[in-house]
Order: C-alpha cells, then sequence, then structure tokens
C-alpha cells in the first residue's frame, strides 16, 4: 500500500508546518500552523487538497500538535471551527496548557494592535483546545483499531514532542522541532531505536554551523552591558515562552557576577498564568530543573522550617530553578501590578516578587532592559517600545536570529535602515543600535543557552550534524525534509543521501511525495518453526544507553546496556492455501501433515586412493584388521587436513566428515558405489567410500579429486 | 502458563500478591507488607520522647514489661498483652516459600504493593526487572521513608538489636493470648516466616534504583519476547493494572480498581480489551452481601461499604442512622456522601469543643478531606486550624501538584484553566491549613507516628472524634487507649470494582479464559451464557491454565522485488514454497526478514523431497537427456533390502540406488550426477 505525503506547509521553507500523510489507508494531518509572514490566504494551509468537498472529518483520522509554536498550532483554531473539523487532536499536556495562551495572544496582536479581521475568535480557541486529547510521552495511544502513536521528548519548548504513528506494518516519525542539547531548562530529543519507513525531519539549520555560542554570548552580554553603562535602554524582543527564560538567566547571571544594579524588566503578551504552567509542568523540564526538585526530599527539610521561606533570585541553583519555573514576569495589558509568585518545589515554598513594566516607565530616564514581545516587532508591545526608543542612538534593540520578512524586525536585520516605514503615515526614525541574532534562527528554534556559569558542561554539537545523528540513529527507509531553507536543505539531502544511503525528498508545498512499502505476509508459525529458528545465535552487544535511545547529552551518565541480539536463521515453508491463513512450518510439520515420509536424495562414490607403501601392510590378505583400517583413514585425514585447511574436518574413528560429506575407509570389493574400472587389482590402491547430500555436491567433488590425486604415505 | 496466589491480602493496604508463570518467564505481582499486623505490637510508652536522656530507654523498662506479662495466663486481651518489642514486618504469606532468585520480573500495581519491596531487593540472587509507574515509585518512596523515620522512634526505645527477637521464641509465642498468636503464626500457624526486620532507609534508595519506571500505557519490552503494559487502574494515584502480551498469550491483571475517582485517573478499562486472559484480583468485595437472605450472617459492623460509627465506650450515639442511606446506593454519590458525612461529623465534635483525629492513610481520601474539610468548617462559621502532621506530607501535597498526566479529568482541566490542581497551597495561604513536619508522621494502624501521642492525650475526651478506616481490629487497635470515651467514627471506602460491576465488566473485556478468586465465588454466579471460561484459584494452589493460541503470529516481512517460487502440490489446494530470513523477536512480535544476506555459506539450501521416484519414468526423462540406463532386475532383495538399482551406461558409467527412504546417485563424472539429480527432482514432490 505504502505512504503518501501530501506537504501543505514548511515545504521548503519555515512557517505554517503542516503535512498530510497517508499510511495503510489512515491519514494523518501532523501540525496545523500559520504562517507569520503573510496575512492573506497565504498564511493557512490549503486545506481543500485534503478533501475538494471540505468533509474533514471523514477524510482524516486524527490531527497531531507537536508544539505550541504558532507555526504548528495557528491554524488549527481555523480549520476546526471555521473548517469544521470535528474528528481527534491530539497533543501533550502542556501544548494543550499552553497553546491556547500563544493563540490568544496571537489573535489579540492581530485583532487589537494590527486592527486586522479576526481570523478566529477566543471563543474559538477555547472551543477548539476543549476537543484536544492531551498525551503523555511514550504513552501509547490507540487512536482507533489500526492507527497507534506515541509522543517523543523533544526538547525545543515546554512540551515538545516528535510524534511516532504506526498502521499495520508501516511506520513513521515526524519530529516537529526538537532540540539536539540539554538547555538549562529543557532536556535533549530522546527517542527509541524504531523500524520506521519514513522520517519527516525539520531542517531549520541544515548546513548551518554555528559558531561558537559562548562568544556570541559574551559580544551579546558586552553589548547590552556597554549601552546600559552609557545610559541606554535595551530592548529585547523575545515571544513569551521559550527564550525569554533563558536570556533572563544569562543576563541575571551576569548582573551578578557585574554586581549591576540597572534594573531588568519583563514584558510578555501572556498572563499571568505561564508560571502557573511551568510549575505544574515540571516532569517535562530538564534533567537539572527536575533534580533540584527531586534533591529537595523528604531527608533533606527536616530541619528546615520551610513554610513562608524567603526566596531571593540568585545565580545558585534555586535561583535557577525557580527562574525556570517562573521564567515569565508577565505584562498584561493596563494591569500593571507587583505580582508574587509561589514556587513550590518539594516542601518549598518560595516567594518572588517582581515589579512588572508600567507604560509610563518607557521614558523614564535611566538606563534600563527590557523583554516585550511579540519577538520580530511585528506590532504589540514590542513595537510600541521601539518606536519610541529607536530614535535613541544610546539605545540597543537585539533582534532575534530569524524574523518574517515584512516585520520591523527583518528591516533591521536586513541592512541597517535609518528609517523603517511602519505604514503610510507612520515613519520610524532609527539611530539606535542593533545586536543581531543570538544565534541563526532564534524563535524558530528556542535558543539553547551555553551556559555562562557551567561552560564545562557543553558541548559544541552543531545543528546540521544533530540532524544527521538523528537521522543515522533511526535509520528509516526514508527521509523527508520540511521546516528549513531550500538551498540548506539541498545539501542536507545530498548528505543523507551519499552518507547513509537513505532516499530523501525535498516537497515543496503542495507536493506529494509516495513512500513504497515493503511487503508483510501475516502467518501463523508452528512451533518445530519457531523452535528450529532459535538455535544459538545470540549476540551480545553492549550498548551504551545514549546508543539506544538517542540523546545528545554529554552530562548524562551513559550507563552501559547488555542487549541481546536476536537474529536467527530462519528456514521454513510457507504454507498458502485457499480459504486459510497463510503458515509457516517447520519442513517436519509439513510432512506430517501430507502423511508423507522424507525422502533423501543422496549421492555416493566410492573412490580409490593411491597408497605408496601399501606392499608392506598388505603383506596378508588377512591382515585388514582394524589397525589398518584406522591408520589409512589417519593417512587420509592429515592429507586431508593440509589440503583444506580452514575447513573443519571431524574425527569420527569409523570415518571423517566435512559438513555432510562422509568418507571411510571401504572393504567391499564389490561395492555398488564403485564407478570406474578398476579391474586390475593394484596392489597400491585402497578404497575410500563417500556419502554427501546436494547441498555439498560442489564441495564433495573437490575432496574427491583431490583423493584421486592423493599418495598417500603410509608411517 | 502457571499462576499461584500467594496471598489474597486484606483490603485496601494489603494488596493481594501472586506468582505468574508465563512464556517461560516467572513474574512477581506485587509486593506488600501486611501492616495491620503490627497492632499485635505495644507502642513505645507515652513518656518517651525520641531525643530525651538514655535512661528512658533503659532495658529494665523493658524487661519488666516482659515479666509481667508471661505470668499472666491467657485471658482477654489487655494494653500490656501486646508485644512490647521492636516490630517486625510481615510479608505475603507463602512468599518467603518461594527462591527470589526464580523470579524474572516484578510487576507493581499500587504504593501499597511496593511496601515490602526492598526487602526482595535486598536478598541474595535476587535480580528480577521491576516495573512500577513513575508516580507510584515516587509515592512509595515517600511511604517507605517514612515507614522507617517512624520505626526509628522504635528502634531508638528499644535499641538495636541482633538476630532473631525474643517474641519469635516459641515459648514466647505459646504465652501469647490467642488473637495475637493468630497474628503472628497465621491461622494454620505457619506464617511465621514471613516476618521480616524492617528495611533501611539505604535499602529503599537500593531498591528505587533497581526498579524502572513507567508511563501509563508506556510500551516496554522485556527481554525481547514479554511486552508489558500499565494502565490507570482509578484507586490511587499512579495505580495501575497490568498487561503482558507474550508470542502465544495476552494477560491481564487486574488489581482493585475503582470506576469512580476524584483524584486518579480513571480507571482505563478499554485498553484491556483485547487480551485473551484476565487474571481478576480485586478481592474488595470480598464478603459484600449479594442478597438479603444472608445478611443475618453479618454483624452491622462487618460489612463492607458502609459506614458505621461505634462509640467504643459503650454509649450508643444518633448519627449511626445516617449510615443507612449510604448503604446500598451506587458510585461515585455514595464515595461523596461517606466524605461529606465524615466532614460533618468533623465539624460537630469540632462545635462541641473536641478534637479530630483523621490518621487515614490513604492518600486520595486524605486529598480530598483537606479540600472539603476547609469548606465545611467555613460554611459553620467555625474557626479552627487543620494540622497536617507529617514528614512526607508537604512533599507529598507538592507532588500531587505537579503530575496533572496521573490525575483524573476534572484535575487536568484545572490545569488547562491555568488553576492549581489541588487547593491545598491557596489554603496552606489562607492559614487554613497548617503542614508540621514532625519527625514521625501519620498514623500506621494506630502504633506507629505522632497519632499514639495525640491518642493519649485525647482519647478520654468526649466530644473528640477518631476517624477510622473499617477493616481494621478496632479491639486490638485500640487496646492501648482504653478506656475510650472518645468516639469512634469507622468508614469504608470504595476499593475496588463493586460488585454488581464484576460481570458486566467481563464481558466488555471478552476475554476467552478468567481466572477468579474461589473466595468471591458466592457472591458472583456467571452466568452459562459468558463467552469465557472461568478457572477459580485458591491461595496457595499451582494453577495450570491450558494452551489458547496453538501457533504463534508471524510477520513476513520482503521487498517487493522478492521473488517466491511457488510450487504446486499436486493433490491439493495447497502452494507452498521455501522461506529463509532472519527471525527476528522484538517487542513480542515475530518477524522474518527475507532477502537479507544471512550467512555467506555458499551452501545450497538442503531440498526436502518426499514419497518415491518412479524408476520407469525416471528412465524416460533421463532418456530426453540423452542419459541411458536400465532397471538392475530380480536381485533386489538379496543383498540391500527392497533397494531397486538403475545402472546408468550413458554417457558414462553410474548408479542410482533407491530405497525407501533414500536415493543414492554414485558417479564419477560430477555433470552425470548432476543431470541425475535434476531428473529426479521433476519426479518428486519437494521443495
Ligand atoms: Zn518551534
Ligand atoms: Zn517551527
Ligand atoms: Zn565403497
Amino acid at each position: 500500500m505504502g505512504m503518501e505525503c501530501l506537504v501543505l506547509g514548511a515545504g521548503q521553507e519555515v512557517g505554517k508546518s503542516c503535512v498530510v500523510v497517508t499510511i495503510n489507508g489512515k491519514r494523518i494531518m501532523f501540525d496545523c500552523g500559520m504562517h507569520m509572514g503573510y496575512d492573506d490566504h497565504r498564511r493557512y494551509p490549503d486545506f481543500s487538497l485534503i478533501s475538494k468537498s471540505r468533509d474533514f472529518d471523514h477524510s482524516l483520522d486524527c490531527v497531531i500538535i507537536t508544539h505550541f509554536h504558532l507555526d504548528h498550532v495557528g491554524a488549527l483554531p481555523y480549520f476546526t471551527e471555521v473548517c469544521g473539523y470535528n474528528g481527534p487532536i491530539y497533543m501533550t499536556y502542556p501544548t494543550k496548557a499552553l497553546a491556547p495562551l500563544m493563540l490568544e495572544d496571537f489573535r489579540k496582536v492581530l485583532v487589537d494592535r494590527r486592527g486586522e479581521e479576526e481570523q478566529f475568535t477566543s471563543l474559538h480557541i477555547l472551543q477548539c483546545m476543549n476537543k484536544v486529547i492531551p498525551v503523555n510521552l511514550k504513552q501509547t495511544v490507540q487512536v482507533d483499531d489500526d492507527l497507534q502513536i506515541r509522543a517523543y521528548y523533544a526538547g525545543h519548548v515546554l512540551g515538545a514532542a516528535m510524534f511516532y504513528a504506526k498502521v499495520g506494518d508501516s511506520a513513521m516519525v515526524y519530529t516537529g522541532d526538537y532540540n539536539m542539547t540539554p538547555d538549562r531548562h529543557l532536556g535533549a530529543a530522546q527517542i527509541d531505536r524504531l523500524q520506521l519507513d519514513l522520517l519527516i525531519t525539520e531542517s531549520t539549520y541544515a548546513t548551518t554551523i554555528r559558531d561558537s555560542k559562548y562568544a556570541r554570548e559574551r559580544e551579546f552580554l558586552k553589548a547590552v552591558h556597554k549601552c546600559v553603562a552609557g545610559g541606554g535602554k535595551v530592548l529585547i524582543p523575545t515571544f513569551a515562552l521559550g527564550r525569554a527564560q533563558e536570556l533572563c538567566i544569562l543576563l541575571d547571571d551576569y548582573w551578578e557576577r557585574m554586581n549591576l544594579k540597572v534594573p531588568i524588566y519583563f514584558s510578555a503578551g501572556l498572563t499571568i498564568q505561564a508560571n502557573m504552567y511551568y510549575k505544574m509542568l515540571i516532569s517535562w523540564t530538564s534533567q537539572k530543573v527536575k533534580e533540584t526538585y527531586a534533591t529537595r526530599n523528604a531527608f533533606d527539610f527536616k530541619h528546615a522550617s520551610h513554610i513562608n521561606a524567603c526566596l531571593q533570585v540568585k545565580s545558585n541553583i534555586v535561583g535557577a530553578f525557580v527562574q525556570a519555573l517562573c521564567p515569565l514576569i508577565v505584562y498584561d495589558d493596563d494591569v500593571c501590578t507587583s505580582i508574587s509568585i509561589i514556587v513550590i518545589s518539594g516542601s518549598f515554598v518560595a516567594s518572588l516578587i517582581f515589579h512588572n513594566f508600567d507604560r509610563s516607565l518607557i521614558n523614564a530616564p535611566g538606563p534600563c532592559v527590557l523583554f516585550a514581545t511579540p519577538g520580530m516587532i511585528s506590532g504589540g508591545f514590542s513595537l510600541e517600545v521601539f518606536k519610541q526608543w529607536a530614535p535613541c542612538e544610546m539605545n540597543l534593540v537585539t533582534l532575534p536570529g530569524y524574523c518574517v520578512a515584512g516585520t520591523v524586525g527583518h528591516k533591521l536585520m536586513s541592512g541597517k535602515p535609518t528609517k523603517i516605514d511602519l505604514d503610510k503615515d507612520t515613519q520610524i526614525d532609527v539611530r539606535c543600535k542593533s545586536f543581531k541574532a543570538i544565534n541563526p534562527v532564534l524563535e524558530v528554534r528556542a535558543w539553547r543557552s551555553r551556559s555562562v556559569v557551567f561552560p564545562e558542561h557543553t558541548c559544541p554539537h552543531t545543528d546540521s550534524k544533530g540532524i544527521m545523528d538523528l537521522v543515522k540513529f533511526l535509520s528509516p527507509k526514508n527521509v523527508i525534509l520540511v521546516h528549513g531553507e531550500k538551498p540548506k536543505m539541498g545539501s542536507l539531502k545530498e548528505r543523507i543521501q551519499s552518507e547513509l544511503r537513505i532516499p530523501c525528498y525535498l516537497p515543496a508545498n503542495c507536493d506529494t511525495v509516495c513512500i513504497p512499502s515493503t511487503i508483510c505476509v501475516k502467518a501463523h508459525a508452528s512451533d518445530a518453526f519457531i523452535r528450529s529458528c532459535l538455535n544459538p545465535n545470540f549476540r551480545f552487544l553492549k550498548r551504551s544507553k545514549e546508543d539506544n535511545s538517542y540523546e545528545v547529552s554529554r552530562n548524562t551518565n551513559a550507563t552501559a546496556t547488555l542487549e541481546v541480539n536476536d537474529e536467527r536463521i530462519a528456514e521454513g515453508i510457507l504454507i498458502m492455501e485457499k480459504g486459510k491463513k497463510a503458515r509457516v512450518v517447520h519442513q517436519d510439520d509439513l510432512l506430517l501433515m501430507l502423511g508423507q515420509k522424507k525422502h533423501d536424495v543422496q549421492f555416493a562414490y566410492c573412490c580409490p586412493a593411491q597408497l605408496d607403501n601399501l606392499e608392506e601392510t598388505r603383506n596378508r590378505d588377512d591382515a585388514l584388521s582394524l589397525t589398518n583400517k584406522c591408520s589409512w583413514l589417519q593417512l587420509l585425514f592429515k592429507e586431508l587436513s593440509n589440503y583444506l585447511s580452514g575447513v573443519n574436518i571431524q574425527d569420527l574413528g569409523e570415518h571423517l566428515q566435512v559438513e555432510s560429506f562422509l568418507v571411510s575407509v571401504c572393504l567391499k570389493d564389490n561395492c555398488p558405489y564403485r564407478i570406474t574400472d578398476h579391474t586390475k587389482k593394484e596392489s597400491a590402491t585402497v578404497f575410500f567410500c563417500c556419502t554427501w547430500s546436494a547441498a555439498d555436491e560442489k564441495l564433495a567433488r573437490e575432496i574427491i579429486s583431490a583423493m584421486e590425486r592423493f599418495n598417500l604415505s603410509g608411517n | 502458563m502457571k499462576f499461584t496466589c500467594l496471598s489474597k491480602g486484606s483490603g485496601f493496604h494489603f494488596p493481594p500478591c501472586h506468582i505468574l508463570d508465563v512464556s517461560g518467564f516467572r513474574i512477581l505481582l506485587d509486593c506488600p507488607l501486611d501492616l495491620s499486623a503490627l497492632t499485635i505490637f505495644s507502642p513505645v510508652p507515652l513518656d518517651f520522647h525520641p531525643k530525651l536522656e538514655e535512661e528512658t530507654c533503659d532495658f529494665a523498662v523493658h524487661n519488666s514489661f516482659d515479666m509481667r506479662k508471661r505470668q499472666r495466663i491467657e485471658k482477654s486481651l489487655h494494653a500490656d498483652s501486646l508485644i512490647c518489642a521492636q516490630p517486625w514486618y510481615k510479608t505475603p504469606k507463602n512468599l518467603h516459600l518461594w527462591d527470589p532468585s526464580s523470579i524474572d520480573l516484578v510487576l507493581i500495581s499500587s504504593t501499597m504493593g511496593m511496601l515490602g519491596l526492598p526487602l526482595l531487593t535486598q536478598t541474595k540472587g535476587f535480580s528480577a526487572k521491576i516495573y512500577v509507574t513513575e508516580a507510584t515509585a515516587r509515592l512509595g518512596q515517600l511511604m517507605m521513608e517514612d515507614l522507617v523515620l517512624m520505626h526509628s522512634e522504635f528502634q531508638q526505645f528499644y535499641g538495636s538489636e541482633s538476630n532473631s527477637p525474643q517474641w519469635m521464641n516459641w515459648e514466647e509465642l505459646e504465652l501469647l493470648p490467642s488473637a495475637l498468636r493468630e497474628v503472628a503464626l497465621g491461622k494454620d500457624g505457619m506464617e511465621l516466616g514471613g516476618w521480616k526486620p524492617l528495611y533501611s532507609s539505604a535499602d529503599v534508595e537500593d531498591c528505587l534504583k533497581k526498579v524502572q519506571t513507567l508511563k501509563y500505557a508506556e510500551e516496554t519490552c522485556y527481554n525481547g519476547i514479554l511486552v508489558i503494559k500499565a494502565f490507570s487502574s482509578g484507586l490511587e494515584i499512579g495505580s495501575c493494572n497490568w498487561t503482558i502480551n507474550g508470542p502465544k498469550r495476552n494477560v491481564a491483571c487486574i488489581s482493585s480498581s475503582s470506576f469512580f475517582s476524584a483524584h486518579a485517573m480513571e480507571f482505563d478499562y478499554h485498553a484491556l480489551q483485547g487480551n485473551d486472559l484476565i487474571l481478576y484480583s480485586d478481592f474488595s468485595s470480598e464478603g459484600v452481601l449479594t442478597n438479603d437472605e444472608h445478611e443475618n450472617n453479618y454483624s452491622a459492623s462487618n460489612t463492607n461499604n458502609s459506614l458505621t460509627l461505634r462509640d467504643v465506650s459503650g454509649e450508643k450515639d444518633d448519627w449511626i442512622k445516617l449510615k443507612e442511606g449510604l448503604l446500598s446506593n451506587d458510585g461515585s454519590l455514595e464515595e461523596r456522601e461517606k466524605l461529606a458525612f465524615i466532614c460533618s461529623c468533623a465539624v460537630d465534635s469540632v462545635k462541641a469543643g473536641g478534637s479530630v483525629i483523621i490518621p487515614l492513610n490513604r492518600l486520595g481520601i486524605v486529598l480530598q478531606m483537606l479540600e472539603q474539610i476547609p469548606v465545611y468548617l467555613e460554611s459553620s462559621a467555625v474557626k479552627v486550624p487543620i494540622y497536617i502532621i507529617s514528614s512526607v506530607a508537604a512533599e507529598l501535597l507538592a507532588f500531587t501538584n505537579v503530575i496533572p498526566e496521573w490525575l483524573c479529568k476534572e484535575r487536568q482541566e484545572k490545569l488547562f484553566s491555568g488553576e492549581p490542581l489541588f487547593s491545598h497551597f491557596e489554603l496552606m495561604k489562607q492559614k487554613k491549613l497548617y503542614v508540621f513536619p514532625a519527625v514521625h508522621s501519620p498514623e500506621l494502624f494506630l502504633r506507629l507516628g505522632p497519632v499514639v501521642q495525640l491518642l493519649r492525650r485525647w482519647h478520654g475526651d468526649e466530644n473528640s472524634l477518631l476517624v477510622l478506616e473499617d477493616g481494621l481490629d478496632t479491639d486490638m487497635a485500640l487496646l492501648p487507649f482504653k478506656p475510650m470515651a472518645m468516639k469512634v467514627l469507622q468508614c469504608s471506602f470504595l476499593s475496588g470494582i463493586r460488585l454488581q460491576k464484576i460481570h458486566p465488566l467481563l464481558e466488555i473485556l471478552q476475554p476467552k479464559v478468567v481466572l477468579f478468586p474461589d473466595d468471591l465465588r458466592k457472591q458472583i454466579k456467571f452466568s452459562s451464557s459468558h463467552s469465557f471460561s472461568v478457572f477459580y484459584y485458591f491461595e496457595n494452589e499451582t494453577l495450570g491454565v491450558p494452551k489458547l493460541k496453538g501457533s504463534v503470529d508471524l510477520e513476513i516481512v520482503a521487498n517487493i522485488d522478492t521473488q517466491f517460487s511457488w510450487r504446486k502440490l499436486n493433490h491439493d489446494d495447497m502452494d507452498i514454497t521455501g522461506l529463509e530470513g532472519q527471525l527476528l523477536i522484538n517487542h513480542g512480535k515475530h518477524q522474518v526478514l527475507l532477502g537479507n544476506e544471512v550467512s555467506n555459506f555458499s551452501r545450497r539450501k538442503p531440498l526436502l523431497y518426499w514419497g518415491l521416484p518412479d524408476l520407469e519414468k525416471l528412465l524416460a526423462v533421463l532418456s530426453k537427456m540423452g542419459v541411458k540406463g536400465s532397471i538392475e532386475q530380480g536381485m533386489s532383495d538379496a543383498e540391500s533390502g527392497s533397494g531397486e538399482i538403475v545402472h546408468i551406461h550413458e554417457p558414462s558409467k553410474a548408479l542410482i540406488e533407491v530405497r525407501a527412504t533414500k536415493t543414492v546417485i554414485s558417479a564419477h563424472d560430477e555433470r552425470l550426477a548432476t543431470l541425475i539429480f535434476e531428473a529426479i527432482g521433476t519426479l518428486m514432490d519437494g521443495i
């Protein structure tokens, strides 16, 4: 049957990820994203390609969302509430919790700030999310009798997952966006070694090998420091979830070390609830965060008066922990109050108080650092602040690595504009400095910090290598690349095909890729067949854990696990009978079934051999004793061993054996197998009777022709 | 497959324990401790404070207890009949009769089923793989650490002991009152071997290192053969029912499960469908009445699923009548009403100036009460603080707030609307709830922990209330605290599948075979119409379960270009072909991969023939090939039995000898031999 992969979005581009895969008749939509660079119909995937009649409930078996980024979930409320898809939707718990916040935030930016016509309402978002079935990592979900899906940890952002889907014997993985290296609050992607017909992977970085991030971080900190030291204001546009936490920790570390007092403000268009989520979803965060949680266990707190303990945010481990949990100090449009956040860690309650950024602070004197959304300065608060701060050359704006064309962020990145036209009437003077891309494609792929505090814990892992590693680890039969830039994807495709010898495809939007599948016959196997296969062919392989499940993390201790290799040679008989299920049986089963006896067809030959000093040994005819027989066989054994070096010859006393080839001394004068005319009873000839089965015909003939040449010399 | 029920346990706190032999592997299901057996030990005396001077720990004190007891002849139970010694712990009966090293796999289905695990993992030779759900492992760890901590109180009092304790000597056991002796030795006197000294916190730590944790519905594979999954049972956070899928057997083990849960994830019974064998191991309806006729045989206090209010001091109380409404009805409403009833009783007591002690150790019930009691207090305008005195309570509460994936839908909705999963921290912030990390913590059958001290203080106060779980031998449990003026409210919560639901459940799951406890046989009669066969099992009796599937399912995976050379069998509608490939056994699935280079042998595949070649036909075929020969006449019987011989003259000399099960071709010329071989091949059935 094969697989069919229809790419509706993120084909040779980044944006509106949406791939529809048909596996053995089941149809799954992976991601339902929105393109941030367009505001016309191109914003959404072309859903009509799924079903001309727009009967999505019947043409799709389920929708799977990998993570809460808008390029993966942005079109979902539109698809369910406007296009009317009512079938099951799966996403992880954190994604279900956080996606509506992202969607609502986005909707507000579009409608309230850009004054666009509403594509979907708050109610739509709510109704859409009610249809979502949350899944846990590794939980095997039976969508229906045939379709099975499973989520694997992808890092990237809280709750991001790669999804495995299997129908019958065909299986595939769709990665979504993933992360190769653990960062401070999220772990690295992790997946089992699976048998896959198809891997659809993102390829955002493709061939870009990042320059040392550590150096870029230092540059970033230096730029920020220089600006505030000169009395300037720093604007850090960011998306609310994911990257803000990292930059915040990075700055906090630096502020601590440099003893800086300049205030750092946060503003993010999400609600206070985000904190709550990070708190409840701790099990989805990095090992480090979890460990911090775990060490606060019963025995540690015997002596602590732990209730109402007040914590200061410091660059110590607890500080990092608290920050990772409640990193978002949130700006909610007009409510600008102090927010106290309760973080519960074990039996540990910490109260943190942050001050929110008030609009009046925009033009307050003195330096400051402000985190504001949205990341690409496409509207909202970051644009509002940018308008005010851009004309002053003391100020600094940092830019994310990736900005969609048309946004202010993109304009700033492409060249050094002195003026930016916002719309017909508004023009911004840009005199402030800008700091580009802490790393490429910051927003698309959450930024993984090279820890400033613990630089020794980091590893120089590049992303194209990471993608190659994953493909190599999974060794699927086919690879499809999506979510990347075409030229770079092209060279990655070349590498996958030449280095890994795996067919690789680069479909554009609206293209369909067909993947041939393997033939698979289901059969009953008889006990005798299974038993016959279980000959000792075990190989025990020591494998490190890393090798077994994909996790590129140098911090984890690779625990060696013993793996039994179960490759067994199977020889049996496949029986197809009308009206019955196919059976695989052992040959004995077949004979029994047929009521027949096995009939061996063998070869035999009575082979003469020259004997040098037979004269002496054959002094008397009655001296054909056992000792003679044995010594002749021994002589033959010696010669054969020399001749067939490396072949195992068994000496079984009465005869010698090589595979099925048996040879013994023949003393019968009228042996039926003595085919050649040896009428003359040569004194120096001795006969060896040989038998063998058809399988060893070649070997047997070789031995016989050698034996005929042999000149066996006694003693 | 073989199955042995080691112990049917008793109730929520002491789940059953079984041994299962599947596909050549031995599986232990659960490893609990019988904590109710703790009641035979005397609590640490009131005047003992763990951190005080050494003189209180004097052995003289403890010896004099002993002396008094020894002189006493069998009579009614007194507080001083209890054993004054550091408690040992009772493992499931019969478990100690099995060799720990013979166990391949341990499956833990609940926190309670885990409490005895360190005793097993510390055994020499034990090397089984242990699977536990993540939540159970964490909660179990907290419980075990807590147990160790509470036990340390005894350790400080009695000092560390060496070898087997004095009370286990036969002379000492003989002197015990019969009620205690029965607990110590079991009804049949065989259970003394099950007593074990408690593990240390190091043992707990070590045990947890050996445990492999799983999420619900996560697939894991043991030894490439058994696919094992845990599905939520609804009973407690993390509790589960296991499915074990082997090549020939699909087994679902149903432990105590709950269709109604106000905290834990719902009973996922759909996932248990499609298994051909169900091990039904929910004993919770044991002793539940099926019809009215039997009612006389049970005293009210014995009835499960009921609330019994008993005034131990002898006086009846009016609220006892309230329970009647709760006796019969179904499901969640009843459970909620029970909770409401307890809450209102608690409020009444508090209003009367008393104190309420709730030494519950069922996490789910505690979580709910902690949320509800403040609501009741508030609505009655009573301002009374609630204290949780426990070294682990704070941690438990924190833990339950970060595991939405393990909770019921109702709680999960809170995650999605951004509210805390439980309201405990809100209550703590509002100073309605206080958590004290006492060095010693929640009650364990009124012997361990701070409840002992509180009971001693309040047992004379008739306005105070003690909430106890049913199923406990209250006489023995309250022995050290008599006389009791305090009211005692005994209640039982649903801790398994209700009787009426067993049959419908099994019908839905559609197994072929059900292993069912004989103890429930009286209560549930399977109608003759059911589609499955039922095997009843008894404690400590091995049950052999007959084979179900005759053959293993196999998948043959081939590339598109794989060519099969089919051979049609003459007499039948049957096509056969040889198959050679690589057998993979993975996740319990057998797969043959064709077309993979298996070996580098240049050997030809051995051919299989059956039947006999017809010699006349053989000569005909051979002559077409230019081979001429003749059948040797007459002499067949003489030398070679029934063998017949064909002599070949052209192109060179050769011989074909045909016997019943063997044909031998003898030729010097290799090509001729091959020709003859092929000729025979065309005449015979074979592959
Ligand atoms: Zn993303
Ligand atoms: Zn993306
Ligand atoms: Zn011979």
